[in-house]
């Protein structure tokens, strides 16, 4: 056992390795486990886009990065305290990202010569042996050597036992970080338990091995063990839970409480295609998927089925959503719901698919042709999926309009603990659709008759008496029928402005987070930047500074009260991840001198960066003033 | 217990009463709206034959929904008193996927262009084909683009003089047919505007098949391509320049029906039935042979025997088999799932597998 150990109150941990050394499942498995064990935490994973980049090269390196704590934890952490690195391109890779002192645990087998060469570390020089390494605490062992030993005699082939050495490490950090094996000895008996029992064996065999080597190995004997309380969340029941896993639920749900059928058109593309794989699965909820031939089949299926009288739902990322564009128009043009989910990635073109990104909002705002109003939600996190894509649905739905759902690789991929709700708990969405008509004695059916909120009825074939005829082309007010007269067209655009604009009734108002309500700063977030500014915003709070934040997740409309919000600070700050969208609809809409923060390297804010970023802007503020 | 959902119950509630149909005349599936192609268009004896072909079917106006994508014929549905989207350019085919599957009650008609379907949305066209969805398709083919005035089409043969092509055209057209059956398509026929009759009939037939129907029609635009189609039109020519196929029976035509196709292994030739050849010689027609049905498509601007004589241009169903469709394959597993996957308990699905509790 460790010799006596240290309490700490949050660990950001990195495992890094070549893409075929199971590094996203390493992370996932210890992160189920942390949160089990009660520990808020945040993770990041980052991996290359191609699925198997050359091996042993440092394009090839995927890495999953975890902060957990035993006090709220909101970002993945800015820099790591300890770093894995199964090869010399994973250290290559992402040195830069551990603390000075940090722990660096290295599989010495991933450096020899040729994974030096493959990693284009000079000739003859290895940062293990050449001192390179000495502000760290270097930790080495031989893993492929370790796995051999401790499974060599079960017969496995090679493959098989290489395939292994990612448990050795998840072992080895089990026991650094005071962590149960059960949790993972339990998933990998689920996972092969029955169809290859030996394969489950051999994994639990080299997670125990990496286990004890912690306990009894003489590097280790002086070093204690890690230890981090379980954190003071709200109580009740949680789970862990990715960004992708809360949207797919939040549909799930959404159309349960609707009571409705769901309809998915798509078209795999990275980081959204998880969704399908999701949806997939839950037939038995009465949910079609339909993998298209392309995005915009995707999307014209959708609509279809929305037509029809189902929730149509199509999923993509920016370039895919860009191919939907004329699409999503018609679905304007129609009033009939749809729901569109963005997972943002870097942009422009393919730019780097598996990098997160914000970039897309003004592209959902403005990127179809014409005057082509619809309605924008963004969740902030990843159990925050949950609730906005049961929103999104809910108001498409109420208000007979497609809304964009835009979230981003980071929240998409991430993972959090979820306080979930029950199912009585979820409010009913009420659909209803309009009902048959005989011709002696109803009058005769106007598709395009609104109620007071402006919004047309859902009128599905199969009803008698209510046949009509709906299109692209122009309608004219109240009937329907095509109209090029220059008044309807005015009144008809102003109509769907009117009809967006009125759905700020039907939305919460937007509330301040954390600080006062009015004040001297005000940071206001939109989607996945929210944990990075809520943690910058507490310290700077902490430190004494007249600091709020308010973070938007209803973007078009925008909340009723937020124009009044906005206008109680004397300064506000707006950061993304992009190069200025929200900050250029803000000062456009409210006419306010809103500040931007913007930087797009792929990854979320850092906490000291974005820290840092706020006191020179509100330096800057101050000293123009005095 | 499974999830029965409002469209379940709302299909179930109004559910037509088909021994109690009304008497449907063609003038009930007109709509209100001024119909507004040229005069003497070619879609004008479309809409009215579709018209008349509506209460034979058997279907509630109710439950009939026509989708068009965009062009000339594309504003269709307008005319039609039935369920209607005039929808975007080449992709009706996706917009009916997504209806059809998730409503298998409806019956869905599309309604699309040379250009609408040949090119912008060739996919589309293709993909529905290959899937069997159970709609029917009705492709207007006037080889122009008419609504934007003029342009030639993919399906405009080869030096045609348009306005986009002033030294003539240099694009290989598309064999619509050939296309069809290349995209493995359960349906593949081919009627003209001029021949109501039969144009009805093929209609009436592609209404009965399950799957995906495509149904090519001839259709001669006054305005920018007068003519195309007038040796199989007019009734001087027709007689030689096309032939109506008959499952089950020998390929004749010509004005005195005594030409003939026949078959000299796989190779197809035209033949004068008299002394050397007798019915008997000829090639009878097979609807199920998929080897024959792509022979019949090739019968397009390929000179017959090498001797500068065409072959005729067939007219009626080249194919026509059964294989599964697509939007059945997709009711039956979700109604698999419903009935075997046990309660579709939501709690159950948003807790997952590992949970905490936090006192």
């Amino acid at each position: 056992m460790s010799t006596k150990d240290q309490v700490h109150e949050d660990v950001t941990i990195r495992f890094a390795g070549d893409s075929g050394d199971g590094m996203q499942l390493t992370g996932s498995l210890f992160t189920n486990t942390t949160a089990l064990l009660g520990n808020d935490l945040r993770t990041l994973p980052e991996f290359p886009a191609e699925i198997r980049a050359p091996q042993g090269t440092v394009p090839g390196v995927s890495s999953f990065q975890l902060q957990f704590g035993s006090r709220k934890i909101l970002t993945p952490g800015d820099e790591c305290d300890a770093l894995v690195v199964m090869n010399s391109a994973a250290l290559k890779a992402n040195l830069s990202l551990l603390k000075k002192g940090g722990t660096i645990i290295a599989n010495t087998a991933g450096f020899d010569k040729k994974n030096l060469n493959l990693a284009k570390y000079p000739e003859g020089v290895n940062p293990l042996e050449d001192g390179s390494l000495d502000d760290y605490e270097l930790i080495e062992i031989d893993v492929n050597k370790m796995v051999k030993e401790a499974i060599g005699d079960m017969g496995l082939g090679y493959k098989d036992e290489d395939r292994t050495k990612n448990m050795f490490v998840l072992g080895l950090l089990y026991w650094m970080y005071s962590r149960p094996l059960d949790s993972t000895i339990d998933f990998l008996n689920l996972k092969f338990g029955k169809k290859k029992p030996e394969i489950a064996d051999a994994n639990i065999r080299v997670l125990k091995a990496g286990y004890y080597y912690g306990e009894t190995a003489e590097i280790f004997s002086s070093r204690s063990q890690i230890t981090v309380e379980q954190a003071d969340l709200e109580p009740g029941t949680y789970r862990n839970i990715t960004g992708n896993e809360a949207l797919v639920l939040g549909l799930v749900a959404a159309a349960r409480k609707a009571n409705m059928p769901m309809f998915l058109g798509t078209y795999p593309i990275t980081p959204a295609s998880d969704v399908l794989h999701g949806l997939a699965q839950h037939k038995k909820f009465g949910i079609t998927t339909f993998q298209a031939e392309d995005e915009i089949a995707a999307c014209s299926s959708a609509i279809g089925a929305s037509f029809g009288g189902s929730i149509g739902v199509t999923s993509s990322s920016g370039p895919g959503i860009a191919l939907k564009g004329e699409a999503i128009g018609l679905a304007v043009m129609l009033e009939l719901p749809l729901v569109v989910l963005n997972i943002q990635r870097a942009g422009p073109s393919t730019g780097m698919p598996t990098k997160t990104e914000q970039a897309d909002l003004m592209q959902a705002v403005y990127g179809r042709n014409g005057e082509s109003p619809l309605l924008i939600v963004a969740p902030s996190s990843p159990a925050d999926c949950f609730e906005m894509a049961f929103e999104a649905v809910r108001i498409s739905l109420e208000h007979m309009t497609p809304v964009i759902f835009l979230s981003d690789g980071y929240i998409a991929n991430g993972s959090e603990p979820w306080k979930f709700p029950k199912e009585s708990e979820l409010a009913n969405i009420n659909v209803e659709f309009e009902k048959p008509r005989h011709a002696e004695e109803d009058e005769p059916f106007m598709p395009y008759r609104r109620d007071d909120r402006l919004v047309r009825k859902w009128a599905i074939p199969g009803t008698e008496g209510i046949e009509h005829r709906v299109g692209g082309l122009e309608k004219e007010d109240v009937t329907g029928n095509v109209s090029y007269d220059p008044d309807n067209h005015q009144k008809m655009t102003n109509i769907r402005r009117d009809k967006r604009d009125l759905v700020a009734n039907n939305i919460p108002e937007q509330n301040i987070d954390q600080g006062n309500e009015t004040g001297d700063v005000l940071i206001l977030g939109w989607g996945g930047t929210y944990g990075s500014i809520k943690t910058v915003v507490h310290q700077l709070r902490r430190e004494g500074m007249d600091i709020s934040h308010a973070h938007l997740r209803y973007i078009n409309p925008f909340p009723k009260n937020l124009e009044k919000l906005l206008k109680g600070f004397n300064q506000v700050i707006v950061p993304e991840i992009n190069d200025g969208q929200l900050v250029r609809l803000i000062r456009s809409e409210f006419l306010i001198p809103a500040m931007p923060i913007n930087k797009v390297k792929g990854r979320p804010f850092g906490v000291s960066e974005l820290k840092q970023e706020i006191l020179d802007l509100v330096g800057e503020e101050t000293a123009t003033k005095s | 217990m499974s999830v029965q959902t409002l469209i379940d119950n709302f299909v179930k509630e109004n559910e037509a009463d088909l021994t109690a149909l009304p008497d449907y005349s063609g003038k009930d599936f007109s709509s209100d709206q001024d119909v507004r192609w040229c005069p003497g268009c070619g879609d004008y004896t479309i809409l009215k034959q579709v018209q008349n072909a509506m209460p034979e079917l058997g279907i509630a106006k109710k439950d009939i929904v026509f989708i068009s994508g965009i062009g000339c014929s594309s504003r269709f549905p307008y005319y039609m008193d039935t369920f209607g989207m005039h929808s975007i350019h080449g992709r009706a085919p996706a917009i009916a996927t997504g209806l059809k599957t998730s409503r298998p009650d409806l019956t869905v008609w599309i309604i699309t262009g040379d250009g609408d379907s040949l090119s912008i949305g060739a996919n589309h066209f293709a993909q529905l084909l290959r899937r069997n969805v159970n709609v029917n398709l009705l492709l207007f083919n006037n080889e122009i683009y008419g609504l934007t005035k003029g342009q030639y089409s993919p399906a405009s043969p080869k030096g045609m003089v348009t306005k986009s092509t002033p030294y003539g055209s240099i694009d290989n057209p598309f064999n619509p047919l050939a296309l069809s059956l290349g995209a493995d398509g359960s349906f593949v026929a081919r009627a003209m505007d001029r021949d109501p009759k039969h144009l009805k009939e093929m209609i009436l037939r592609s209404h009965k098949h399950q799957g995906t129907s495509m149904l090519e029609i001839y259709q001669n635009c006054i305005v920018f391509n007068d003519g195309a189609f007038e040796l199989f039109t007019d009734k001087k020519t027709r007689p030689q320049e096309a032939i109506y196929l008959e499952h089950g029976e020998p390929l004749v035509f010509g004005k005195e029906k005594d030409r003939g196709v026949r078959l000299d292994g796989l190779k197809p030739e035209v033949v004068t039935l008299g002394d050397d050849f007798s019915k008997d010689d000829l090639w009878v027609h097979d609807e199920q042979d998929s080897t024959k049905a792509h022979l019949l498509s090739k019968f397009f601007e390929h000179p017959a025997n090498g001797e500068g004589v065409q072959f005729p241009r067939p007219f009626g169903v080249l194919y026509a088999i059964d294989r599964p469709c697509y939007d059945e394959g997709v009711v039956a597993q979700v109604q698999h799932a419903k009935e075997t996957q046990g309660e579709a308990n939501l709690d159950a699905l948003i807790q997952g597998n590992e949970t905490w509790v936090v006192k």
